[in-house]
């Protein structure tokens, strides 16, 4: 019984991690619906193994983006005093919370990425054009501007950062966001630096992955100690993940990712209903 | 600070999130080795280490579930131990800023590691 269980779940991450990579959202946005809806497994130890999934992950793709020169340290750094601690306070905030919020609060954000992934299968990919961005004060102190080498246009590319307090602010509600429910929040990370900051999209989403480890690293340390992270469930999870989006990864470069994106995105689509149901105490 | 040092740090800091995380998988990997064969997690139903010391001792004894949480354990500290290495390699680009900067991340993650601990035990 226990040994099964064990491997229900490894195969259970191995399907998040493939999923995951393929529809370009974070293991944690996946696991969490998965075990709260098909298993039955109480949200908090859901959103427990799902924080050590997102450290895997992050970890794991920013060993990639560290090799394409990608990264901006500095801002890594210096918006990572937001995020951790408000991945703190989400993960403090998690024991009060009452579980049908959370329950609705993952569903809104589920059905978010979702119109997300249709909007993007809708649009023609924008053209990675970079406007003049006039650098602010702070972004000059704190030395935030910077160069990523782009492999489509094959040129180094130089860019400036501005609103450094608004990205600080966002990125405080993505660390909130990934302490509390237990995931990446990349979508967050990337809005505070593309949209408000004005960071390029391929250094933002990079920077981003980054950043996840050190943010959730924050409030799986209270997570771990106070027993939400269940060895039995967490660690077979955390592995399948692991070498799901390995295989997710290689299979993206012989498929055509388009056609998988349309027939998962119902089923994610789905997934957050229920849990929206599930919060008002409505079992499907 | 110049263009090719800050590239060295980035190196260094991939070489230790590569090390972190198969060091935290292969204990991982271990520790459901050792449930697939014990065929248990050494602990009662429902209770698992979650102390310094209950791991400590678990570890010792080849408890799977001991052994698994050592491996969570290992993986979260991966990150952490990034931000350390960042801190040294800042000091020594005298880039003390950011040395200041990210040690303010760290100690807020000594203070999530502590926080967390109390409010569990």
């Amino acid at each position: 019984m226990i040994t099964s269980n064990l491997l229900l779940m490894l195969i259970t991450g191995l399907l998040a991690g493939i999923l995951g990579s393929i529809l370009g959202i974070g293991g944690g946005m996946i696991v969490t619906p998965i075990l709260t809806i098909a298993m039955g497994l109480d949200i908090k130890y859901a959103i427990g193994a799902s924080i050590i999934v997102v450290i895997a992950t992050s970890s794991g793709a920013t060993i990639s983006f560290l090799r394409d020169d990608m990264l901006n340290l500095r801002v890594a750094m210096f918006l990572e005093i937001a995020t951790t601690i408000g991945a703190v306070t989400g993960a403090a905030l998690n024991g009060w919370i009452p579980k049908p919020v959370l329950y609705v609060l993952f569903s809104l954000l589920l059905l978010q990425s979702c119109y997300n992934m249709v909007k993007k299968l809708l649009n023609k990919p924008a053209t990675a054009e970079q406007a003049v961005v006039q650098p602010d004060y702070l972004s000059q102190k704190l030395r935030l501007n910077s160069s990523y080498y782009d492999k489509a246009l094959k040129q180094k590319v130089d860019y400036q950062v501005k609103n450094v307090p608004g990205g600080f602010l966002m990125m405080l509600a993505a660390g909130i966001a990934s302490g509390l429910l237990g995931i990446g929040s990349g979508a967050f990370k990337v809005i505070a630096m593309d949209n408000i900051m004005r960071m390029p999209l391929k250094p933002s989403s990079a920077t981003s992955n980054l950043m996840m480890g050190v943010t959730a690293a924050a409030s799986a340390t209270v997570y771990f100690f106070n027993g939400t992270i269940l060895p039995n469930i967490a660690v077979p999870l955390a592995l399948g993940v692991v070498f799901g989006a390995t295989i997710g990864s290689r299979i993206m470069q012989h498929l055509h990712p388009k056609v998988i994106r349309i027939i998962f995105i119902p089923i994610l689509l789905y997934l957050g209903l229920q849990m929206f149901l599930k919060g008002f105490g409505v079992n499907i | 600070m110049k263009k090719d040092e800050m590239r060295d740090i980035e190196l260094l800091i991939g070489k230790i999130l590569r090390i972190g995380v198969l060091v935290s998988v292969t204990v991982m990997i271990l520790g459901i080795i050792l449930m697939l064969i014990q065929g248990q997690g050494g602990y009662a139903t429902k209770t698992y280490p979650t102390t310094f010391v209950a791991i400590f001792q678990g570890v010792v004894q080849l408890k799977p579930y001991a052994v698994m949480m050592l491996g969570a354990f290992l993986l979260i500290l991966t990150p952490v131990l990034r931000v350390i290495v960042s801190i040294y390699a800042f000091l020594k680009e005298k880039d003390y800023l950011y040395v200041t900067i990210t040690t303010i991340v760290l100690i807020i993650l000594a203070i999530a590691m502590i926080g967390g601990y109390f409010a569990g035990h």
